[in-house]
């Protein structure tokens, strides 16, 4: 039996079942009326028949559980509409035969973690000589110029250099956030690039694990990369914006 | 220790001492300066804490005027102690009277020399005498305590509310944890003092403070007596201060830092001379005051690949090792780190991690071995983060690592919930007591896989510590011989808070630190001797 994609919901081992699986710690010692609590909570988040399958004591008045339950809701799947990068993932060769036939001079790429983040294992990956699972950094693209800032660098000195390098692409990385300083940070260099007047001189890129294409659009962004992502994805979208770009100016 | 590598021993020894030079040259200059933290260090030794009225750390208000009328080239101790002559006032009430302008640095009234070198040695020795009562009383509870199974079971916590990392630690240190590790606002690296009072709203962390170092102190004081164990705290001595934060870490019985002698340099971009000069200073408070330091080796392999990079690692422990020597830290004081951080992709790659765990183990012998777990090739698939974490502990029990920073199934996605805690220490517990002895039941086939790979990481290291005995320390991090990162000499941070001495230049705690013969009285030979 196909799956009816207006009404949607978890599948365990038989078409809509609802199984789920979640863990999650109460803050009350692990007993009788703990694991009661956890199988009221599951009810209370739309899980039927919730089973508590583990309970185990965390100290200090705390306790973990392990439940699986039958999810009582549905989505409808096939109204689903999320905005997409529209542009085609080229590879690394394809991405430099683009610059080379469209553009026909190096695309300078400035990359930083900024603001008081020093986790620099996200921006590396997509911009260092290495790259990431065996994709190329951008450093290593020969029709790209890309220099890596590091971590902790200001909103102003990064805007700095990425005037004095004459940068077409501005990379920001935010890895380590906490209380959403992460979107304040992505937010200040946005509002920083307007007052200078260079939001329109070059494109503005964000990424790191809890940043969405949709939510970098909604932050001023031309995109935003999440979890997952390979250099040449990045790459793509610089050299396929820029083409764009330059044929709708001609 | 049973060696199972078939290691070149002339090889160990030639890199050993290559790493020695490495060090002598460095150490030609180091004493030629001091640094304004360094400074801010002996007046918070001395007793100076506090802030002023604009909120603005007294031990920075009182080095600032004194560099500002160009003093400080002869340290702070002698202008401390000719103004506590003069006026009578105590050395806090001194701070607080340059803090408010009362009392203006340049005149401070002169007085014979032995008067205030004796007062200055005074000083400096009831310092010595609180940080030794501290590891004193460490050692006692110790005794008192359980005795500790390796590898000790470490993890952090992360909340940004001091009050809150207690809780927590609390709890860690009630499941199991052994050592609990506070982890630092990652600003502060970049900040040139420390900042004052308790953090209840830090980002990525709270800040080093002495207030935050004593709240934890606490709380895993009464975990340790509700558990009958001893339970160790863990801080970061790095970034521009880590001279003043080792000495609230000595003060307030912290038992293990964070302490690189190239970490600023390559990952805060911290000015080169800055950084070799503060680490020094650092680490010999750490070496007096008991605490075992933590090198940061392995954060080369998050920038650089793990397997072909391991061999800096290994070279770069050689060169922490024998700088943390010169400070005065033992062998076993200096907790070396690696990490397990080839690609899980690779085929055989476990058998990599083996060899470089052992080769480090075989090595440093009396090192307390830190080790790191999975974080670059770990993904939001906890499950698949959970199976690697048990992949690296195991390695560990294999290898006889000593400190187990535990992995967090939840790595690449938060800092870690209670939860993530727990489930990383029955991880390790389960695989620890699970394999307790196979280290002991496994040798290395002969010219296999795993010593041929460890053969091979010391030749790369040997090779590499030549050429930096030729080069210079300075000139391989100009080249990016570290993490893939290129540092120039005369850049990075930091670099106007180093001063050359003056011939005049007097700080009395190297020589109380490094022989011991100040506060000398209680104290062990063994403890107090530099190796």
């Amino acid at each position: 039996m196909p799956a009816d994609l207006t009404r949607v919901k978890p599948y365990g081992d038989t078409m809509d079942d609802g199984a789920v699986q979640l863990s999650f710690t109460l803050p009350v010692p692990p007993g009788d009326e703990a694991r009661e609590a956890a199988r009221q909570l599951c009810l209370k988040m739309g899980l039927d028949a919730p089973s508590v399958v583990e309970m185990a004591d965390l100290g200090a008045g705390f306790t973990f559980f392990v439940v699986y339950g039958k999810c009582r809701h549905t989505v409808d799947y096939a109204a689903i509409k999320i905005p997409k990068q529209q542009h085609r993932v080229m590879t690394f060769e394809e991405v430099n035969a683009a610059i080379k036939e469209h553009l026909r001079r190096k695309i300078v790429v400035v990359a930083a973690c900024t603001g008081s983040d020093a986790h620099t294992v996200g921006i590396d990956a997509i911009v260092n000589m290495k790259g990431y699972a065996g994709e190329y950094g951008l450093e290593r693209y020969p029709e790209m110029v890309a220099y890596n800032l590091g971590s902790q660098v200001p909103n102003a000195d990064l805007l700095a250099k990425a005037v004095s390098h004459g940068a077409d692409a501005v990379l920001v990385s935010q890895v380590v956030t906490q209380k959403n300083v992460h979107l304040e940070n992505l937010t200040a260099l946005i509002e920083l690039a307007e007052a200078e007047g260079l939001r329109d001189k070059m494109l503005f890129i964000c990424g790191g694990p809890r940043i969405s294409h949709e939510l970098a659009i909604e932050l001023g962004y031309d995109a935003g990369f999440g979890p997952g992502t390979l250099p040449n994805h990045v790459a793509s979208f610089i050299v396929n914006e820029l083409i764009r770009r330059q044929e709708a100016g001609k | 220790m049973e060696k199972k590598l078939n290691l070149d021993q002339a090889k160990i020894d030639g890199a050993r001492r290559a790493a020695g030079k490495i060090a002598d040259q460095l150490h030609s200059w180091i004493s030629s300066y001091t640094t304004t933290t360094i400074e801010r260090a002996v007046a918070r030794l001395m007793g100076v804490d506090g802030v002023d009225s604009s909120g603005v750390p007294l031990p920075n208000v009182l080095v600032d005027k004194l560099h500002q009328a160009g003093l400080l080239e002869y340290g702070l101790a002698p202008w401390l102690a000719r103004a506590v002559i003069a006026t009578g006032k105590t050395v806090q009430e001194i701070a607080e009277a340059v803090g408010s302008g009362a009392l203006e640095v340049r005149q401070i009234p002169d007085c014979p020399e032995s008067q205030w070198t004796e007062l200055a040695d005074r000083l400096a020795s009831a310092a010595a005498e609180r940080i030794f009562s501290r590891r004193e009383e460490r050692k006692r509870l110790m005794s008192e305590a359980a005795p500790l199974q390796k590898p000790l079971l470490y993890v952090i916590v992360a909340t940004g509310n001091i009050y809150e990392d207690a809780v927590q630690a609390r709890a860690a240190a009630l499941q199991g944890a052994d050592v609990i590790a506070v982890i630092r606002h990652t600003g502060q690296s970049l900040l040139d003092y420390v900042p004052y009072g308790p953090t209840t709203e830090g980002y990525g962390g709270t800040y080093a403070t002495q207030e935050n170092f004593r709240i934890v102190r606490k709380a895993l004081d009464e975990a340790g007596r509700e558990t009958g164990r001893y339970i160790q705290l863990v801080n970061y001595c790095s970034g521009l201060c880590m001279p003043e934060i080792a000495a609230m870490g000595a003060l307030e019985r912290l038992d293990m830092m964070l302490n690189d002698s190239m970490y600023g340099i390559l990952f805060r971009d911290i000015n080169m001379r800055r950084t070799f000069i503060d680490q020094h200073f650092s680490r010999m408070i750490n070496a007096f005051a008991g605490i075992i330091i933590n090198t940061g080796e392995d954060n080369y392999l998050t920038t650089s690949d793990a397997f072909e990079k391991g061999y800096t690692v290994l070279a770069s422990q050689f060169i922490n090792e024998q700088l943390a020597l010169r400070s005065g830290l033992k062998e076993e004081q200096i907790g070396l780190g690696h990490a397990f951080e080839i690609d899980p992709n690779m085929e055989d790659g476990l058998l990599m991690e083996i060899a470089q765990a052992q080769l480090s183990r075989e090595i440093f012998p009396r090192s307390p071995l830190k080790y790191m777990p999975p974080t670059k090739h770990v993904t939001g698939d906890i499950f698949r983060t959970y199976l690697i974490n048990g992949m690296f502990n195991l390695t560990a029990i294999i290898t006889g690592q000593e400190i187990q920073l535990l992995g967090m199934l939840t790595e690449a996605s938060h800092t870690p919930f209670l939860q993530d805690r727990y489930l990383g220490i029955a991880n390790a517990r389960y695989i620890f007591n699970n394999a307790r002895h196979l280290g002991e039941e496994l040798f290395f086939r002969e010219q296999g896989r795993i010593q041929k790979r460890a053969a091979e990481v010391l030749d790369q290291a040997y090779t590499m510590l030549l050429e930096i005995e030729k080069i210079g320390l300075e000139e391989a991090l100009a080249r990016g011989m570290f993490a893939d990162i290129k540092r120039s000499r005369e850049g990075g941070k930091g670099k106007d808070g180093v001063i050359a001495r003056h011939p005049a230049y007097y700080n009395p705690f190297p020589a109380i630190f490094l022989h011991g013969c100040a506060a000398g009285e209680g104290r062990t030979e063994e403890s107090c001797q530099p190796i």
